[in-house]
């Protein structure tokens, strides 16, 4: 898969699950404080990516990512690409 | 508004009740127990009175159990939306005498087999920003209780994760509150000799022991939208216990 293909299905996801606007949605904007997304729900949209993209993150992984690019870049390492 | 519930342990007894309660007030009820055929004298009853229910069997302290049943129920009702963590065994026996099986198997069954339906029915919750949890827990897990050191100290834990994931999931109008029921009739509780039944009347201000209906009256209340602003509770459903 390539990474534009990772970038579309996350911004999928950031809509679908956790209702933001996809406008809002840069590979810079951070999850907490630029997409207002809570703890919980940086956890269903991890949830949500390792279901999506038959990947395992784990929480000290996760505990890295701060913005939207980032999380794209641990997945396409999880994937090998 | 008809929604999708899932009771743990509802072949007999208050489980027995709530699920039928709960079809009676219009919802589509997944009956569980440990084989979907000691479920089937609810499902039955349920369907004669020309309600909507399905048997689900499973060992809910089995965590890929516990995965199927929701696969399960799933499939053929929908998402739960409802879920209510009945199921519940005891194994008295004072402390002193108390075996580690007779401990593990009543803190598998009555604490451990909530948080994994607890832990599963949730996604879906929190993705429909809609969902009601209600745990059944005790006086036993309020006062104590001779004789049930493993049964009060499970009722007790309950309570504390019933506080704990209301706080977690609140912000997606998700409600999680606990029903301690008292003295009711049941198998369970006629199981206690004469005696003791006779003793434990004076304590109770009604004067009687409740019934499984009182408690899931009580499990109906907390699952309706009635009950949108109450989370992190437990009703106390005792007819006035004073131990």
């Amino acid at each position: 898969m390539e990474r534009p293909d990772i970038e579309k299905k996350l911004v999928e996801l950031l809509v679908d699950e956790l209702g933001i606007e996809s406008e809002s949605i840069t590979m810079d904007a951070t999850f907490e404080e630029d997409l207002d997304v809570d703890s919980l729900g940086v956890v269903e949209l991890l949830m949500a990516l390792e279901d999506t993209f038959g990947v395992k993150i784990p929480d000290e992984e996760a505990e890295a990512i701060s913005t939207v690019g980032e999380a794209v870049d641990l997945v396409m390492q999880k994937l090998g690409g | 508004m008809s929604r999708v519930a899932l009771v743990t342990g509802a072949g007999r007894g208050i489980g027995r009740a709530i699920a039928e309660n709960l079809a009676v007030l219009g919802h589509r009820v997944a009956v569980n127990d440990l084989t979907a055929d000691a479920a089937g004298e609810t499902v039955a009853a349920i369907k004669k009175a020309g309600n909507e229910a399905v048997a689900v069997g499973a060992d809910v302290t089995d965590e890929a159990a516990v995965g199927r049943m929701f696969d399960e129920v799933t499939d053929l009702l929908g998402p739960v939306e409802i879920l209510v963590n009945n199921a519940g065994i005891t194994r008295d026996n004072l402390v002193l005498r108390m075996t580690p099986g007779e401990w593990d198997a009543v803190l598998n069954t009555n604490l451990r087999a909530v948080y994994l339906c607890t832990r599963a029915a949730l996604r879906p919750m929190l993705k429909a920003r809609w969902g009601r949890i209600v745990s059944i827990s005790s006086v036993s897990g309020l006062h104590g209780n001779a004789g049930q050191a493993n049964y009060a100290a499970a009722k007790a834990g309950l309570i504390g994760f019933t506080k704990t994931v209301s706080k977690e999931v609140g912000s997606r109008n998700v409600t999680v509150n606990a029903v301690a029921p008292g003295f009711i009739e049941t198998e369970m509780t006629a199981a206690l000799p004469a005696a003791v039944r006779e003793a434990l009347l004076p304590a109770i201000s009604l004067g009687r022991f409740g019934t499984s209906q009182d408690v899931a009256s009580a499990v109906g209340y907390l699952a309706s939208d009635s009950a949108s602003y109450v989370t992190g509770q437990v009703i106390v459903v005792d007819g006035g216990l004073a131990l």
